[in-house]
């Protein structure tokens, strides 16, 4: 992460006739490292990343790759995984992955990107007949095959199971030690903070804060949650000095003496077998920056 | 550029002739159109006798001569050269100079006989002089497979490409291509050369069978009328590409298509020809590259032209290409709005 940014984006706006679906945003991503755009549906991350894309033109405001407007140069060094992408009925995957690695200068080892992308026992079967997870893993492959310096992924896990999830995380993890720049938009914050690096959390098409996930806890939050079943807490104990939230069943204590709060909890008689102790996420972030919760 | 034309090519070649349906579709429909036409023309009926007069229109007089009220006869009116051409090969059964008292005929058409006799018995004896006309006869399918051929071409061009381009940008699959360095340009280089291929494999094909079970007439250039067909799917394939540019949805691009092959099938002479047509069709057909594809077709199969003499129209289909392609180009969009 040294040098000048390998993307910058300034002022950048998009409007779907009345829908101001991205309202002027910039930032820059940094080389060699894990971009995350975070936000809940309808946040404007597909618009912000197909306008970078160059497949959606932007109602304003540019878009800068290596210091200059992206243009055909790009075009050669990016890979993009759409969020949906349609691809040519009766033919197979190796010959999908062949056809787009024939429209690049610069090419991957084909091999290589099929066994990345844990494809090798798929290589012959018809496009039509992969499932979600390994469609995914195709659309991926088809973002690689030109060995791309950037690389952008548009929520690659969305309907995928939790097993299926870690291993793409492992695959993106993979990738991203190869020194490549990968910009992630996902709504899952789990998501971010297990591959990101560096993260945008955007809202109605407005940036809401950025940074590095940890730098933006620890910026926000010197507590920690205590977690209980509201069942298990129906009247908190008199003298009770810390901040508390009900909210889908659960009350949260805010607290940066999480043993003063236990031992208050304890004197009071609430039982404490379903006691949950945890750090701030980014979605809790989320939710404080913006009262709205990420899952939609 | 022309390493990304072929990846595309390939591409689309796979994807259609793994699509056994329609691919079958595409070869068997014609065919079959073929195998209708020699059952329903191999009887070679008629309605009428045809018989050209030497003499302007407005000068022709039917109570000059009593055979000029034949019942069933029809007189037309025609330059001598043309006349005694078509009396060659029985598209006339008969040509007569009134003034020179001189009739042509071919001795080996039956109407040509028949005309004759009633000619013989509404004249006095030693009235006419005879001149022989010979040559094979051209018949109604003779005439019409070059325009059985062209319209297939028109079909398989026209809506083979525009649905393949709309139903592309509908599922996003442009989308994805526009992702890469891929250009607007090879991506219909591609197409028309994926759908030239099909065409001109189809057409050969479907010429094979028509000189086999039909022995359709071929007088001229086998090479020059190569050309006509290649120029004529390329032309086609242009405005099929023009008019899916930006559309997204197959109904409207279906409309659109439909809009310009029922125009162009109907008044390109692919059934009859528009010689009798009035002035206006005559010019409105000139905008339809299928009708300077079946002219020179027929010149060539039938009248044995050469390269040369089918230069207009192939330059014609040039241009219409250029025009559309120029269209095509400019208006294209990976997407839809
Ligand atoms: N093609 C479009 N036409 C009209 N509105 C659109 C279009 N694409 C997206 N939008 C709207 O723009 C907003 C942002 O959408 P999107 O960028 O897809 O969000 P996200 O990817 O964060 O879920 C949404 O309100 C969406 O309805
Ligand atoms: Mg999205």
């Amino acid at each position: 992460m040294t040098g000048p940014p390998i993307l910058a984006v300034r002022e950048l706006v998009k409007n779907y006739g009345q829908v101001r679906a991205v309202r002027g945003i910039s930032f820059d991503v940094p080389r060699n490292c894990c971009f995350g755009l975070l936000g809940p549906n309808g946040a404007g991350k597909t618009t912000t990343v197909e306008i970078i894309e160059g497949v959606t033109p932007a109602t304003s405001g540019e878009v800068l790759y290596e210091g200059e407007k992206a243009g055909a140069a790009f075009r050669q060094d990016s890979g993009v995984q759409f969020q949906t992408a349609a691809l040519q009925d009766f033919i197979t995957v190796r010959e999908t992955l062949e056809m787009f690695h024939r429209l690049y200068r610069r090419r991957a080892d084909i091999d290589q990107v099929i066994a990345d992308c844990a494809l090798e026992k798929l290589q012959k079967r018809d496009n039509r007949k992969l499932s979600g997870g390994q469609r995914q893993r195709l659309l991926l492959a088809i973002a690689m095959v030109n060995d791309p310096k950037i690389l952008f992924l548009d929520e690659p896990t969305t309907g995928m199971d939790p097993q299926a999830r870690r291993n793409f995380w492992e695959l993106v993890e993979r990738i991203r030690a190869r020194k490549k720049t990968i910009v992630l938009t996902t709504h899952y914050m789990e998501e971010a903070q297990a591959l990101c690096d560096e993260i945008v959390i955007m809202n109605e098409g407005v940036i809401v804060t950025q940074g590095a996930p940890d730098t933006l806890l620890k910026a926000h939050y010197k507590e920690i949650i205590l977690e209980l079943p509201e069942a298990d807490l129906e009247k908190l104990p008199e003298e009770f000095p810390f901040h508390t939230y009900r909210r889908n069943g659960l009350v949260e204590i805010h607290t940066d003496d999480a043993n003063e709060a236990i031992t208050r909890l304890s004197r009071a008689g609430a039982p404490l077998g379903r006691l949950n102790i945890r750090p701030f996420r980014l979605e809790d972030l989320f939710l404080d920056l913006t009262g709205k919760e990420l899952r939609s | 550029m022309i390493q990304r034309i072929l990846a595309i090519l390939h591409a689309r070649n796979l994807e259609f002739l793994r699509d056994k349906a329609t691919l079958g579709w595409n070869v068997a429909m014609p065919l079959l159109l073929v195998a209708g036409m020699a059952a329903i023309f191999s009887g070679g009926d008629r309605a009428s006798y045809k018989v050209a007069l030497m003499q302007a229109e407005q000068e022709i007089n039917t109570a000059a001569h009593p055979y000029l009220q034949t019942r069933y006869f029809d007189f037309i009116a025609m330059d001598q050269e043309e006349a005694i051409e078509r009396v060659a090969n029985h598209q006339l059964d008969l040509a007569l100079d009134l003034h020179a008292g001189t009739y042509w005929i071919n001795p080996e058409s039956p109407g040509g006989y028949f005309a004759e006799r009633l000619l013989e018995a509404s004249s006095e004896e030693g009235a006419w002089q005879r001149q022989p006309a010979s040559g094979d006869p051209i018949t109604y399918v003779d005439w019409l497979i070059p325009g059985i051929l062209g319209m297939n071409i028109m079909f398989s061009c026209l809506f083979g490409v525009g649905y393949v381009v709309v139903r592309y940008r509908k599922n996003g699959f442009l989308k994805r291509l526009k992702a890469t360095p891929l250009r607007p340009v090879e991506f219909m280089s591609a197409q028309i050369l994926s759908r030239l291929l099909l065409a001109i494999f189809v057409t050969l094909l479907l010429y094979a069978a028509t000189r086999l079970l039909l022995d359709v007439r071929m007088e001229g250039s086998g090479l020059a009328l190569f050309l006509v067909a290649v120029l004529a799917s390329i032309s086609l394939v242009s405005i099929g590409l023009a008019m899916a540019a930006r559309v997204t949805s197959e109904e409207l691009a279906g409309g659109l298509l439909n809009l310009v092959t029922w125009p162009m099938m109907l008044l390109s002479g692919v059934w009859f020809s528009l010689a009798g047509a009035p002035q206006w069709v005559q010019q409105l057909s000139n905008i339809f590259p299928l009708t300077h594809a079946l002219t020179a077709a027929r010149e060539i199969m039938l009248y044995g032209a050469g390269f040369a003499d089918v230069l207009p129209q192939l330059l014609i289909l040039t241009g219409i290409t250029a025009a559309f392609l120029t269209v095509g180009a400019t208006m294209f969009r990976w997407r839809g709005a």
